[in-house]
């Protein structure tokens, strides 16, 4: 297969298709960032993060999936970020592909909280004046 | 790591940090000598003349987050273990070279693995930065770079997912045809 027979294939198929709005706009995208440092990796990180492109994509929701470093939380990788439009960033941790269909379809879609929330919200008494 | 590509998928990460924007991976499969060579090539921050002799040992890392940075020493464990060595060499301020080397043929060298996957989910996930990925066997030469998909599809975004997965088929189907390893994932 060459790059011209890879677009030929694209072209005939954009031909049906309605084009899809592709500027990001955090007002109605969901934001998810999958951790993708050696432990997230070896944990099965990257097949996370092809799962949320791909069923973002399948299920209709507009979504942009990114990678960021490590964020700490070696114990529980995978880990996930989700920012839903308007609201405060959570961190998944345990994120399996079974874990990562439920976030899709309670937390996204409904605003539900699932499982395996780890809270960085949090102020302990020593991070206080 | 189960997979070289995932180890890939690991360094390129440290070049991501270290703000480059080049990379380009290199892969050669050569039989005659027995010998698999990988080589990831950025231009970004280096590594300090202070760290570069201490950046494969676990408990060295840039990172704040936590005390242990495995990223190289797996790397370098994996290439030992088959009977090879990684080097790594850097200019703070131009950019940083890691170059594996394993005997393509020791039993404990891991398999490439989803390496189509993992240059599609690199160039997905980090459209700014220019990827150059180059792919060499005994049968033929692969190469693929994230400006010339960027030159001929120009209408399509990086964040389409039936793209991405067009994207990688066109890898794996080239590296099939040259007879490379990571071809069938």
């Amino acid at each position: 297969m060459s790059l011209a027979d890879l677009k030929k294939k694209r072209d005939e198929l954009k031909s049906g298709l309605n084009l899809r709005v592709n500027a990001i706009d955090p007002e109605t995208h969901v934001q998810v960032k999958v951790a993708m440092a050696t432990c997230g990796i070896a944990s099965g990180a990257k097949e996370v993060m092809e799962f949320f492109i791909e069923q973002l994509d399948r299920r209709n929701i507009q979504g942009v999936v990114t990678q960021t470093g490590c964020m700490g939380y070696c114990y529980a990788e995978p880990t996930i970020e989700v920012t839903l439009p308007g609201k405060e960033p959570v961190v998944f941790g345990y994120v399996n592909l079974k874990r990562a269909d439920q976030i899709i379809e309670r937390y996204i879609k409904t605003g539900e909280l699932v499982d395996g929330i780890i809270p960085v919200n949090y102020e302990t008494i020593h991070s206080k004046e | 790591m189960k997979s070289l590509a995932l180890n890939i998928l690991d360094i390129v990460q440290n070049s991501v940090r270290a703000q480059a924007t080049e990379i380009s991976i290199g892969i050669a499969e050569i039989s005659r000598d027995n010998l698999l060579v990988i080589e990831i090539k950025d231009n970004g921050n280096g590594i300090p003349d202070e760290l570069i002799d201490k950046v494969t040992d676990p408990f060295v890392t840039t990172r704040s987050t936590r005390k242990i940075g495995l990223g190289l020493p797996l790397l370098k464990f994996h290439s030992e273990l088959a009977g090879g060595r990684t080097e790594i060499t850097s200019e703070p301020g131009k950019g940083t070279v890691v170059k594996a080397t394993f005997r393509l043929s020791h039993p404990d060298r891991q398999p490439l693995g989803d390496i189509a996957g993992v240059i599609t989910m690199l160039m997905a996930a980090n459209p700014a930065t220019g990827f150059e990925y180059c792919h060499v066997t005994p049968e033929g030469i692969f190469s693929l770079s994230s400006k010339e998909i960027i030159s001929n599809f120009e209408n399509e975004s990086l964040n389409d997912s039936s793209f991405l997965q067009d994207l990688k088929q066109y890898v794996i189907s080239n590296l099939e045809s040259i007879g490379a390893d990571g071809a069938v994932k």
